[in-house]
């Protein structure tokens, strides 16, 4: 049973449009309404299985964001369908949901519901995600006091406290130091030894290398080249000489 | 295009799961389905807790009297109304503050809901971005805060009651079915508005402009017998008189409202609560690109 599926989808957004009210009526009125719209994702299918472990790699701004955030349900498809099974843990953006006026311990807690995990699966796991993140005395303290690599470091914890089936990672493994990436890559490998899957978005071909078999080279919404992620990061890296 | 299994032989075995895993479709063109949101909002049952508990100590984070200010706001506003009323403009009536007072707090939940639900939604689109939760779950949350507000606000009306010499009658034990169908007039209103305002920054504007004209075509401050008998049914379309009669009947007039006020304002909150849903779940889907 796949943990993701993605079903031709389409993502476009529109280009300019009027923020007022009065503005669209007067608009629609007169008929001038303009649809222009920009395709961040054109026609993109994919499966993951369990054990699945795909990297995402490609410019900036080529949609894989917008791809780690359909699979996560954030965005919905323009056409297409997606699907995912299971627990998903997203981490798509490092410190969102934190407030920097609750201590470590109110923002765990606050996290931790913001991803539909009960309060009490919360507190089973506090002190594990306390020493997971090494954040030590400063549990206590407001969160505005922590450095990113402990916001970071934190909210990697949170989400992956609990086993999820689908672990959605965007760039967040270059926040932390090299100590914490290690743990962070050890506890991803050991998601997917035991049949969860893992999407990965980064611009460290190395992390990439190390923690995905499976690789995904995506420009301007499309699927490049996909396969064996030392295929994909050679003609990804062949296609960039080129071009230089 | 399908990506092939991995290497052959490097699967590992799944995990054998008691459960069959939940499926999320996220389909193009789909709307909010009622059954999937309840089912996501029971699962994010403890984020409506936090950001209700967030909602009513942030407002008061700032002031050294905290909560209190819920119990002080009404009083100062009494104090105000039953100068500017008993004094200036002089209606014939018994205890006018308990007259207005009983109206304007039902009032000022619907107000309030509606207002910070939109403030809200925007606050938080930043964050629906990066993390799935049930899109519903803002103006869910200001609702049953306000109705803590509401709650905790019938404390000192209670007082003032007492200290005016009038008893607080049994009649009172209407008013959480009150405070039920008036807020459930004010989610359906905050649904449909706060959805509008992803879209568009002015129906933030509109309501503020809107809101005081609404307030004095409902008779919190006059006595709706003061109105020229030509305008009564006009007066009567707003669905806001039946509501702020929920409070007022039991609260000053000492008695449970009539069957017909019930039914019409419960006529009304169901009305308006489909109505909000239907256009919540038409532009919710979309958005992400407005936020």
């Amino acid at each position: 049973m796949n943990l993701l599926e993605f079903h031709a989808v389409t993502v476009r957004y529109p280009l300019q449009r009027t923020r007022s009210l009065k503005e669209w009526m007067i608009q629609h009125a007169k008929g001038q309404i303009v649809r222009e719209e920009v395709t961040v994702l054109d026609n993109v299918s994919l499966t993951l299985g369990p054990g699945d472990s795909l990297g995402l790699i490609g410019p900036n701004g080529a949609g894989k964001s917008t791809l780690l955030r359909v699979a996560a349900g954030i965005i919905t498809p323009t056409e297409g369908a997606a699907l995912n099974r299971g627990m998903v843990a997203p981490i798509i953006e490092l410190g969102t949901g934190f407030d920097g006026d609750l201590s470590g311990r109110e923002n765990i807690f606050f996290n931790g519901a913001l991803l539909g995990r009960s309060r009490r699966l919360m507190e089973e796991k506090i002190d594990e995600i306390i020493d997971f993140a090494g954040i030590g005395e400063f549990i206590e303290s407001p969160l505005r006091t922590y450095s990113t690599g402990m916001v970071a470091r934190l909210a990697f914890s949170v989400a992956t406290a609990v086993e999820a089936d689908l672990i959605l990672l965007d760039e967040v493994l270059s926040v932390g130091d090299a100590a914490f990436q290690e743990k962070c890559e050890e506890r991803i490998k050991s998601f997917y030894r035991r049949g969860s899957s893992v999407v990965l978005v980064s611009h460290n071909m190395d992390s990439i290398e190390e923690l995905c078999r499976q690789s995904i080279w995506v420009q301007r919404g499309q699927i490049v080249t996909s396969g064996p992620t030392a295929d994909v990061i050679a003609a990804y890296k062949e296609s960039l000489h080129s071009v230089a | 295009m399908t990506l092939e299994q991995h290497a052959a032989g490097t699967a590992p075995p799944a995990i054998p799961r008691a459960t069959p895993l939940r499926e999320r479709w996220n389909r193009a063109g789909k709307r909010l389905h009622l059954r999937s949101e309840w089912r996501d909002l029971l699962e994010h049952r403890d984020l409506i807790r936090s950001l209700v508990h967030r909602d009513l100590t942030v407002r008061y984070k700032r002031s050294p009297l905290g909560v209190l200010w819920t119990l002080i706001h009404p009083l100062i506003l009494m104090v105000i109304f039953t100068i500017i009323f008993s004094t200036i403009f002089r209606f014939e009536m018994r205890s006018f503050s308990i007259y207005f007072l009983s109206a304007f707090l039902a009032w000022n939940y619907f107000d309030q809901t509606v207002v910070q639900s939109m403030a809200s939604l925007e606050w938080n689109g930043a964050m629906m971005k990066r993390i799935r939760v049930p899109q519903t779950v803002f103006a869910i949350s200001t609702a049953i805060a306000g109705m803590i507000n509401l709650g905790l606000s019938l404390i000192p009306l209670f007082i003032i009651m007492l200290v005016t010499g009038s008893n607080v009658p049994w009649t009172i034990v209407f008013l959480p079915v009150a405070a039920m169908i008036v807020g459930a007039f004010a989610l359906g209103t905050a649904f449909a508005l706060s959805a509008l305002a992803v879209f568009f920054v002015d129906v933030r504007e509109m309501y503020r402009a809107i809101s005081p004209a609404l307030m004095y075509l409902t008779p919190i401050i006059y006595p709706l017998e003061i109105l020229p008998p030509q305008f009564l049914w006009m007066i009567k379309l707003n669905p806001l008189v039946y509501l702020v009669q929920l409070f007022r009947a039991p609260v000053y007039y000492q008695i449970i409202p009539t069957g017909l006020t019930i039914l019409v304002a419960s006529l009304c909150a169901a009305g308006a609560l489909v109505i909000g849903w239907i256009v919540f779940r038409h532009l919710a889907p979309r958005f992400h690109s407005h936020l």
